[in-house]
């Protein structure tokens, strides 16, 4: 059988897999019942090695929408699609995603199976807060539909449930309603950690809010950040050349990175550097102006294949959450990440809002994401780092995760037993499973 | 006559291509496959994204007794009509089924023949329409791998370029495609060279482009015009031994 080579975003790990495609609900019912175990696939953006496994099976080519309901911001569609392209169809009618991640080329399917959250997370919660309802392809490819009142368990489990419940198939949800399609941002430096917690509270009431923080930075500046904030752009708020066409979509440029970087390029120095460079080029301590949604929420969608310039080895995006009383803990970690040399370009902060749910991520407090290439010793260290999370109160996003311990899941997801228990219930036979799931031993085969 | 194509075979991924193809240049679509349930992702799919009208239509090119019956059905009569059916199996399984045999045939070559002839007429008396074909490099020479399959397809070429004579004189434009190979569901087991094969997204984009210049004979991807032309010159006291 044809195998290939298949990786998700960090390029860690590869292996070789046998990719299949449906494009109708019938054949992927057909492929259930003929394959011993699988995982479903989108767009492959998760970083580490969920949606990996000896078969499976892309989503890609069931990418059709179903409905969209101008009036009431209602949009349903098949799991294969991507965010890129719902964007072209609501945004020209004054819609916007309740959620976006930092990148806008993930499938629906993606987006549920890993709860994604967005700069709005204080405000708006998960993607899961914002479905309507889904239908699932179970084990023997019975279709259930699910909802927050229907099925709530399947539902829940699958909210974040890295595709272990079955196959997520059609997926409704609601949209957010905008005037334009431009984000009215607001950048403001922070001298120091002290200073950019402070303002996190202070401009909780921002609809989005992320920080880039550089993890370099030792002594008196130890935490320098800059905090990027922004509303949807009101009419009154665009300057007069923009005012006739507020819902105009970005044009589309891309540059593609053209090749991997070799891995001796990344290091301390030039991280350094560019992250000098970067907290530098805002001059002033505040920026106020009005930008297209695509540079606020994906600037670094704009460069193809950017996971290129950590080299061929690959790197894995280390994202944890700590509860928001554990602000020692985040200093300690930083700490121990600058003391290493560790420090990455665009390390991002931000301040989660509450969030309680069955196996999702999120969790009130704080959260901090940095890409590292693969190198020696990497492993080992961050190892390390788990136990400082844990000893937090704190936990790991699944989707970023190509190595840790069962041990450090278990430790970090309260309610897992609860979801083990429902992915038993419509998984017995561990057809839906991934490498990382058999790695976390959340799935027996 | 109006500003819509009729795709047969439009569940397939070329078919599908080719339908959203149209839809993003405003075209109005008549969408027809065997089973048309499938469809309906599809169908609602173009009319949001491309604020078009989008219809089903059964349709069946086994079925011959109905194909006057389906052309008739149809009110407002499609300016470009594009076939997309195929039907290909491994070829060893056809050779032993006599079903299968058949099916190919007719999906890929007499069920064509068939309604084309009966929309080949209708475009003759108005003098106007455009006829394209998809057929395969598979027909231009018959190998043991896929002889079935193949002489089929030779057989729908040769009808095609025939109709294209035929018509000529009735200002109405028959395009024949022979796309190589193509990633779809149907070649998704096979090895294919990455450098030889063509997304669907190609196919619907040298169709469109061939019928909007009323081209006659396209290859997708250029080369396959010299890759055929060196298979079809190899003599047959040669071509016979070879394993291909």
């Amino acid at each position: 059988m044809k195998k290939k080579n298949i990786a998700n975003w960090g390029n860690y790990p590869v292996i070789e897999s046998e990719e299949r495609t449906f494009s109708y609900t019938e054949d992927i019912q057909q492929y259930i019942t003929s394959k011993k175990s699988f995982i479903a696939r989108g767009n492959g953006r998760c970083y580490g090695d969920a949606s990996l496994a000896d078969d499976t099976l892309s989503t890609l080519k069931y990418d059709k929408v179903l409905s969209f309901d101008t009036e009431k911001g209602f949009f349903e569609c098949q799991s294969g699609l991507t965010l890129d392209k719902i964007l072209d169809i609501i945004v020209p009618t004054g819609w916007f995603l309740p959620v976006t991640p930092g990148t806008k080329f993930i499938t629906i399917g993606g987006a549920v199976a890993s709860d994604v959250h967005g700069k709005n997370h204080h405000i708006d919660g998960c993607f899961s807060a914002h479905i309507i309802e889904m239908d699932i392809a179970c084990d023997e490819g019975k279709i259930i539909t699910c909802s927050p009142t229907e099925n709530t368990e399947l539902f829940w489990a699958t909210c974040g449930g890295m595709g272990l419940t079955g196959v997520i198939l059609r997926v409704k949800f609601d949209l957010k309603k905008i005037e334009t399609s431009y984000i009215k941002q607001k950048q403001v430096k922070a001298k120091n950690l002290e200073e950019i917690i402070a303002l996190f509270e202070e401009c909780k009431h921002y609809t989005y809010s992320v920080a880039w923080i550089d993890c370099l930075k030792k002594g008196k500046g130890f935490g320098r950040s800059i905090l990027i904030l922004g509303e949807h752009a009101t009419i009154n708020d665009l300057p007069a050349n923009k005012k006739n066409d507020p819902l105009k979509l970005p044009k589309k440029k891309q540059i593609t990175f053209p090749f991997n970087l070799p891995s001796f390029v990344l290091n301390k120095m030039t991280v350094s550097i560019f992250n000098f460079l970067f907290y530098g080029k805002n001059f002033k301590r505040e920026i106020n102006n009005v930008v297209s949604y695509e540079p606020f929420f994906y600037p670094l969608d704009a460069i193809l294949h950017w996971n290129r310039g950590y080299g061929k080895k690959g790197f894995v995006q280390y994202q944890f959450v700590l509860p928001l009383e554990s602000k020692q803990g985040l200093v300690e970690i930083l700490k121990k990440i600058s003391d290493k040399g560790l420090g990455s370009f665009l390390a991002v902060l931000k301040v989660f809002g509450n969030q309680d749910d069955l196996i999702s991520f999120p969790m009130k407090g704080f959260t901090l994401a940095l890409d590292i290439p693969v190198r020696k010793g990497l492993f080992e260290f961050l190892d390390e780092l788990d136990q400082l999370v844990l000893s937090y109160g704190g936990r790991l996003y699944m989707s970023k995760d190509a190595r840790m311990k069962p041990e450090v899941l278990k430790a970090g997801y309260k309610r897992l037993p609860e979801f083990l228990s429902i992915i038993k219930k419509y998984n017995p036979n561990g057809k839906f499973s991934s490498i990382q799931a058999e790695r976390l031993q959340l799935v027996k085969k | 006559m109006n500003n819509s194509v009729l795709i047969l075979g439009a569940a397939s991924d070329i078919g599908i291509a080719i339908a959203e193809k149209y839809a993003s240049k405003g075209y109005h679509l008549l969408l027809a496959a065997r089973n048309i349930t499938r469809l309906t992702a599809l169908q609602s799919d173009l009319q949001i994204r491309y604020k078009i009208s989008c219809s089903l239509l059964e349709f069946d090119a086994a079925a011959f007794s109905m194909h006057e019956k389906f052309w008739q059905s149809i009110s407002n009569k499609p300016g470009i009509v594009i076939s997309v059916i195929g039907y290909m199996k491994e070829n060893d399984q056809v050779v032993a089924s006599q079903n299968e045999t058949l099916a190919t045939i007719h999906s890929n070559f007499t069920g064509l023949v068939s309604l084309l002839n009966i929309i080949a007429a209708d475009f003759a008396a108005r003098k106007e329409g455009t006829i394209a074909g998809i057929s395969s490099v598979a027909g231009m020479r018959g190998r043991q791998s896929n002889y079935i399959y193949g002489s089929a397809k030779a057989g729908f070429t040769a009808y095609l370029s025939g109709l294209r004579n035929k018509m000529y004189q009735y200002n109405v434009h028959v395009m024949t495609v022979l796309p190589g190979f193509v990633y779809t569901k149907m070649t998704e087991e096979l090895n294919l060279p990455k450098l030889l094969t063509a997304q669907p997204k190609d196919v619907a984009n040298a169709v469109f482009n061939g019928i909007q210049k009323r081209k006659n004979i396209i290859f997708v991807k250029w080369f396959w015009r010299w890759i055929m032309l060196i298979i079809t010159s190899i003599p047959e006291s040669i071509f016979k031994k070879k394993k291909l």
